[in-house]
């Protein structure tokens, strides 16, 4: 791709982008430029990142050793749903949205979101979602505490009161969601450079674009289960009260035509980031662009097909089963495509190993770990025993930790140059990335075992045949926690300075946004790149 | 002249960007409402296939005819109380044979052993659930609420028959009761 780039930040005149002067607290509050918005939500999903951390500790603490020493087992629940929820929808989530912000206009040559006011508020409702998720601890109810799954009628008439809280909570972070998405659609439609047509859009472009899609469909449906919740338990309805004519078992059903979107929702865009970060260590183009694109949007289509592979054990007809288990078992052909697209990339190029190729190829190897663990759970006859058991925590970590944060790690990496105007320091770099890598396979990698030999999750308590491995895993969670700190450091490091950026700090780098200085300017593209 | 070319286009994208939102909007509220359309279209589902083991809800006619002596089936009756209701509650038999297009007619026995009046309603559900829509209840106490007062205990019918077309392959059947208090619901 060559570029023509007339993106000379004073060269236009006449415009009012009056947040440009504000200072203080009114320039985060009021901004509608993408890139502070883009700032925002990722240190907003970070902080979030070190809360649920620090619950995450809490129950590893735990576990430490069999029986009960730190916490009741009621208050055990409330962190194991908190933690989840805090994770999925405060980490992960915003921290996509955040590259999203940062990186969209600059791939595809626009000067900012398309609609730059959505923008701020779908950011500035988020801390109000969690400040409630999390205040929820200190009321006299307790946080909630039905899992992050909060089945009926855990959540209904066995709830200790928190389902209010929660269910206005989850409103909030779906509005939020929803706005962000739309945002991100229209903005992929209408603003793309002229001569950037869709198959020439970066493959991190398009896998957002896919993404943003899957929100639009199914945070809907989320939005709508968590009402029926909240009828049922305050208004007398019987959506999923089986005394009164309804069936919980069809809270399941929506929930996970939500759900399994959703987890999809959290591994797309890093697929998107990992396609653009090999390439560029590679110093080859992406092997099977287009291949990629296809596999992304079967991915997101085949999803909404495999919802009931998580309910296999509630007495579903033969049949049922099947179709759930082929259909679980089909995921595996596109998203083998990727692992071999990105292998192939690699294959015979030149490749060096600064920190961002090193998270990416981790990301590589261990998320296709998760992926197999995930075809073992796709078997309904062995599911039966695996089902709700640590194997389970162990496969959505692989794909989330080593999958989707790793992903994040990968990608923080590689544009903070970019964002900061500095170099991140790359001796920490590395430490932050092998401290993470050994830890991290300690803490979940037992674990399959523990589940394997059938230690139930969400337990405060196990038998004693558990116990030295639960050690171990607990060892490996306070150490991962603890490298996390090491990324804070870095980050801060580079923010306040270092060695310059070049505009491309990456020789084999490509795309619009290292065609623009760096740090880049507060405005870029104020006039289209010509593309050809 | 060149700004208010300018001006055109960002009205012109303005209205693709208002195009595009109102779509987006459709689907979102589009989506919201299949959410709420699922529920109505399981239970019709279930109904059609049985998937969820519920049984017919309003009396079946029966009419004697065609009985098939060649095939018996087990059926089996267990119960369960709901957390928080005070009842003791328990067929009367464990289990009966039964050939298929043959009636049959079973108790249950239940007593309120609190102190206070309560309302209780028991919800049937069959298992293998694709046996549900073979099994027929001609009558069956679970079809109305039962009110018990303090103390008081009753014996409940129950009269059923199960179809002749009832697969080859099930041979046993469990009829399980769940039994709520639904004073709270009732009174309001
Ligand atoms: C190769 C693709 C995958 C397959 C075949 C697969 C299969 C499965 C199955 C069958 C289960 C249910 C296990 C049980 O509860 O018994 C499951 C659970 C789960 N999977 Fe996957 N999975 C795959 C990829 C992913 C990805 C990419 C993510 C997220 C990034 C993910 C996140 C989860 C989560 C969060 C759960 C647990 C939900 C819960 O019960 O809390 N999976 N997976
Ligand atoms: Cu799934």
């Amino acid at each position: 791709m060559t570029t023509d780039v007339l993106n000379d930040h004073d060269s236009h005149e006449g415009e009012h982008h009056d947040d440009h002067k504000m200072t203080g607290i009114k320039r985060w509050l009021y901004t509608t430029n993408h890139k502070d918005i883009g700032s925002m939500y990722l240190w907003f999903s970070f902080i979030m990142f070190l809360i649920g951390g620090a619950l995450a500790m809490v129950i590893r603490a735990e576990l430490f050793q069999p029986g009960l020493q730190i916490v009741e087992p009621d208050f055990f629940n409330q962190l194991t749903t908190v933690h989840g929820l805090i994770m999925v929808f405060g980490a992960i989530m915003p921290a996509f949205v955040g590259f999203a912000n940062w990186m969209l206009p600059m791939m595809i040559g626009a000067p900012d979101m398309a609609l730059p006011r959505l923008n701020n508020w779908s950011f500035w409702i988020l801390p109000f979602a969690f400040a409630i998720l999390i205040g929820s601890f200190f009321m006299e109810s307790g946080a909630p505490n039905f899992g992050w799954t909060f089945y009926a009628p855990l959540s209904t008439t066995y709830s200790n009161g928190s389902t209010a809280f929660f269910v206005f909570a989850v409103h909030i972070m779906g509005i939020s969601s929803i706005m962000g998405a739309i945002n991100i659609v229209v903005t992929i439609m209408n603003m793309r450079a002229p001569g950037m047509t869709y198959m020439k859009m970066p493959l991190f472009v398009w896998t957002f674009f896919i993404t943003a899609y899957l929100l639009i469909a199914v945070m809907p449906i989320l939005a709508g289960v968590v009402t029926m919740l909240l009828t049922d338990t305050y208004f007398g309805t019987s959506f999923f009260d089986a005394a009164g004519g309804g069936d919980p078992v069809l809270f399941q059903h929506i929930f996970w035509f939500f759900g399994h979107p959703e987890v999809y929702i959290m591994i797309l865009p890093a697929f998107g980031i990992v396609s653009t970060i090999i390439p560029a260590f590679s110093r080859k183009k992406l092997f099977g662009y287009s291949s990629m694109v296809y596999a992304t949007a079967s991915i997101a289509f085949l999803s909404f097909i495999v919802w009931a592979h998580h309910m296999f054990t509630t007495g579903m007809p033969l049949f049922g089963e099947l179709f759930f288990m082929y259909c679980t078992m089909l995921i595996a052909v596109p998203t083998g495509v990727k692992v071999f697209n990105w292998m192939a990339t690699m294959w015979r190029g030149s490749m060096t190993f600064e920190t961002p190729m090193l998270f990416s190829i981790a990301f590589v190897i261990l998320f296709t770990i998760g992926g197999f663990s995930g075809l073992m759970l796709a078997l309904t006859p062995v599911d039966f025993q695996y089902h709700d058991t640590y194997f389970v925590v162990a496969h959505f970590h692989y794909v989330l930790v080593t999958g989707s944060l790793f992903s994040i790690f990968a990608g923080a990496y590689y544009w903070l140059p970019k964002w900061t105007g500095y170099m991140y320091n790359e001796t920490l770099g590395k430490v932050h990335f092998w401290c993470s890598l050994i830890s991290v396979n300690l803490l979940f990698f037992p674990m399959h075992f523990l589940g394997l030999a059938g230690m139930p999750r969400r337990i405060p308590d196990y038998a004693l045949q558990f116990a030295d491995f639960n050690k171990w895993v607990s060892i490996g969670g306070f150490a991962f926690g603890l490298s996390q700190l090491i990324f804070l450091v870095v980050v801060i490091k580079c923010i306040r300075g270092g060695e310059k950026a070049p505009a491309k700090p990456w020789e084999g780098a490509e795309g619009l946004e290292w065609t623009v200085a760096s740090p880049a300017p507060y405005h870029t593209f104020t006039t289209p790149p010509k593309i050809d | 002249m060149k700004q208010d070319m300018e001006k055109e286009t960002e009205q012109n994208v303005q209205q693709k960007n208002s195009k595009v939102i109102k779509k987006l909007m459709l689907i979102v509220f589009g989506m919201f409402g299949f959410g709420f359309a699922l529920v109505p279209l399981y239970d019709v589902f279930c109904d059609i296939t049985g998937l969820n083991g519920k049984t017919n809800d309003v009396a079946a006619v029966y009419s004697a005819g065609d009985i098939d002596t060649s095939r018996t089936i087990t059926v089996q009756f267990i119960t369960r109380t709901a957390k928080g209701i005070p009842w003791q509650f328990n067929p009367v038999i464990n289990e009966v044979k039964v050939h298929p297009g043959e009636m049959k007619f079973v108790k249950f026995y239940a007593k309120n052993e609190s102190d206070r009046d309560i309302v209780g309603q028991a919800v049937p559900s069959v298992s293998p659930g694709l046996a549900a829509a073979y099994f027929q209840k001609i009558e069956c106490f679970c079809f109305t609420q039962q009110p018990l007062q303090a103390n008081e205990e009753i014996e409940m019918g129950l009269q059923f028959y199960v179809d002749l077309e009832l697969p080859e392959e099930i041979t046993t059947l469990t009829l399980s009761y769940t039994l709520y208090d639904i004073t709270g619901k009732v009174d309001s």
